[in-house]
């Protein structure tokens, strides 16, 4: 049944997001990469990214602050520091204007803390039904230190994998509120800027490559990165930072936290960080739950999960977004 | 309850030493798609000495749904349908739901039945009541809140089935060789495990009945090799399974549902394994309401089995009956990983997360 049409499983950041891309946008647009950056000149950095979230409130935030930080994140991953934003609006006819400047407030005070100006924008009003609210397209445009070169080809035999905290925290809070599931605590996203944590570990001159862990979470990432790089992975569970709440949402409706979104979480290759060096990125802002959680290194051939009783499981790349089971 | 000592390594461990001891060749079925999928992400069989077999048999409700439900209710017009996010996928003859979506069908992926309630007082809401007795008490109370709330729009789709008649039926079948069960943590809560007493009684065989944490199926197995000589029916899961089972929930199945034959993809029609809705509650039942054919052998029997590639997506070479009695494992089919894989699922095990082709493509082959 090769799909025709467009299903929701092609917005899911997993498999068929990757064959859609390829498919379709790669080919006609002839791109170096598959990337959703690229270098202009050899300094400049630009980003973009579409925001669509239900509900648009949630504890941790809004699709406002997701839908800057999300940028400024996607744009810091190089190294480069964000400068400027472009928003473009899409807005159902009947929204609040009372939320719109919510939003918008929130889209502010979220750039303020980045020291990135919101610098142009677009705005369209579609009649009701035609969109679920608002919808935000952001773009970000940043700048590269001379000196850096953050790339999946850096990475080496050896190399550490590392999480700045807690996986899984954007999903379970979207799906305690989506389902009304009412865990308590009621989990949080982790919505936040990661532009510190890249240049703290840029200092350390231990980085080789980062990237955000959004949709797909960290399992795609890892896949991705075993694609282009061809070197095995193992993660280790025991070492995996998971809230209670969250591990207690993944066990009742089957999930699992590796493929779980994050907004404010990346992962990094490092070669081996001393632990006072760990120790001080614990000191960053949304660092405090940083740990190591894995390595590469060539006792496999893919990404593996070493779990809690020692066995190794595959860790592929998803089809699709994962279902929820029935019991 | 901590669940942490029951993935302490050390212990695991030790069971698994013990069990190297035991000789013989045995096999042993799971018919939980929660255990099949624990087993999987544990590693267990690759964990355990390989005399001792691990095989998977119809613990998924989605694989063993029929797919002219899912042609029925692609046709159907002007309902909102709510279903469990496992149904979205199974492939029905003219596509799954989840491409009737995008093609204008209203769908609604749901965690609880409530929420079908709740769309129904918007939109006339038609409910996919599938699952096994751990979901089934939910579906029954669910019908008697709408009976309560006097609702008109909404309806349930009743395809619950019972696992004791299904195992009943495996073990009838004299081509099956299984030397026990792990039998399913979830559905015992309701049942109590006195729902499988005829299993020693009439066939000599036995079963335990136990949880999904690592140490609970090691545990689980090491039990059941040795009540071998002498079956019976073991409670590993005495932390959430009683003799007797949940008699609030049983008494609330009971009063919305009558026990009725019916049909299992892969395994045919077993007698007293399904659930209607009563006469009394016959409005909300979905069946009658759209006269929806889904209790016909007959037509899902040739979607399921006999009907050729080119009438029905499901593949004639489509081996999910063998692998859900246990014959095959999943890798012996010759669709597995080639035609069929989740991308694209020929056959209902490898639609559902928890299904056992799912289960076997995920976990139970090499990385690549």
């Amino acid at each position: 049944m090769k799909e025709d049409i467009i299903t929701l499983g092609h917005g899911s950041g997993a498999g068929l997001t990757h064959e859609l891309i390829a498919d379709v946008f790669h080919k006609e647009f002839n791109l170096p990469s598959l990337d959703d950056s690229a270098r202009i000149s050899n300094r400049m950095v630009v980003s973009t990214d579409s925001f669509v979230v239900k509900p648009l409130f949630f504890a941790g935030g809004c699709i406002g602050t997701l839908s800057v930080n999300g940028t400024i994140n996607d744009v810091s991953m190089s190294g480069s520091k964000p400068l400027y934003l472009l928003a473009s609006f899409i807005i159902e006819e009947g929204f609040s204007i009372k939320d719109l400047k919510k939003i918008v407030q929130s889209m502010q005070q979220s750039a303020e803390e980045s020291q990135v100006r919101i610098i142009a924008g677009d705005t369209k009003v579609v009649k009701r039904g035609e969109c679920d609210g608002i919808y935000i397209t952001t773009t970000g445009i940043g700048i590269l230190p001379e000196d850096v070169n953050l790339s999946a080809t850096n990475i080496q035999i050896g190399d550490e994998i590392l999480v700045n905290g807690t996986l899984g925290d954007h999903s379970a809070a979207i799906i305690n509120a989506r389902q009304k599931l009412m865990l308590d605590p009621m989990p949080a996203s982790d919505c936040a800027p990661l532009y510190g944590i890249v240049q703290f570990l840029l200092r350390t001159g231990k980085l080789k490559f980062a990237r955000d862990a959004t949709r797909g979470g960290i399992a795609t990432i890892l896949n991705e990165i075993y694609r282009e790089t061809k070197l095995g992975i193992i993660i280790e569970e025991d070492l995996v930072p998971i809230k209670n709440t969250t591990k207690v949402l993944c066990d009742l409706l089957g999930l699992d936290v590796l493929y779980l979104a994050n907004e404010g979480k990346l992962i990094s290759f490092v070669s081996a960080m001393t632990q006072e060096m760990i120790g001080e990125l614990k000191k960053q802002k949304y660092a405090e739950g940083a740990a190591v959680i894995g390595k590469v290194t060539d006792e496999v051939d893919g990404v593996y999960l070493r779990n809690s009783i020692g066995s190794l499981r595959p860790l592929r790349m998803l089809a699709s977004d994962p279902l929820p089971r029935i019991c | 309850m901590d669940l942490r000592s029951f993935r302490n390594p050390k212990l695991v461990r030790q069971v698994v030493k013990d069990l190297s001891e035991y000789r013989n060749e045995v096999k042993i079925m799971e018919v939980c798609g929660t255990h099949t999928m624990a087993i999987g992400k544990w590693g267990i069989r690759k964990l355990i000495p390989e005399n001792i077999k691990l095989i998977s048999g119809p613990g998924c409700p989605v694989c063993v749904t029929p797919s002219s439900v899912i042609d029925e209710l692609i046709n159907l017009e002007g309902v909102t349908i709510a279903s469990f996010g496992d149904l979205l996928r199974l492939p029905g003859s003219i596509g799954n739901l989840e491409q009737a979506r995008a093609k204008g069908l209203d769908v609604h992926t749901i965690y609880s039945p409530l929420e079908a309630l709740e769309l129904s007082k918007q939109k006339e809401t038609l409910f996919v009541g599938i699952g096994f007795e751990t979901t089934i008490p939910g579906i029954a109370y669910t019908i008697s809140e709408a009976h309560r709330l006097k609702l008109t729009d909404f309806s349930v789709l009743s395809l619950g089935k019972l696992i004791a008649p299904a195992l009943d039926a495996l073990l009838s079948d004299k081509q099956i060789e299984i030397d026990g069960f792990i039998l399913p943590g979830h559905v015992s809560v309701i049942t109590g495990t006195d729902a499988y007493s005829f299993m020693p009684e009439k066939y000599r065989v036995g079963g335990v009945v136990t949880g999904f944490e690592p140490l609970d199926i090691v545990v689980g197995i090491q039990k059941l090799l040795g009540q071998m000589t002498r079956p019976q029916i073991i409670n590993e899961y005495s932390r959430a399974v009683t003799k007797k089972g949940n008699q609030n929930a049983q008494a609330m199945i009971e009063r919305i549902f009558e026990v009725s034959n019916a049909f299992w993809r892969g395994l045919g029609k077993i007698p007293s394994s399904g659930l209607i809705i009563r006469d009394e509650y016959s409005q909300f039942d979905a069946s009658k309401k759209y006269g929806l054919m889904v209790e016909s052998p007959e037509v899902s029997l040739a979607a399921c089995q006999s009907a050729p590639a080119s009438v029905s997506n499901v593949s004639a070479n489509c081996r999910c009956g063998d692998i859900l009695k246990g014959k095959i494992i999943p890798i012996e089919c010759a669709l597995f990983n080639s035609e069929c894989t989740p991308d694209n699922p020929l056959g209902p095990c490898m639609v559902s997360s928890e299904g056992s082709c799912a289960a076997y493509y995920l976990y139970e082959r090499g990385y690549q």
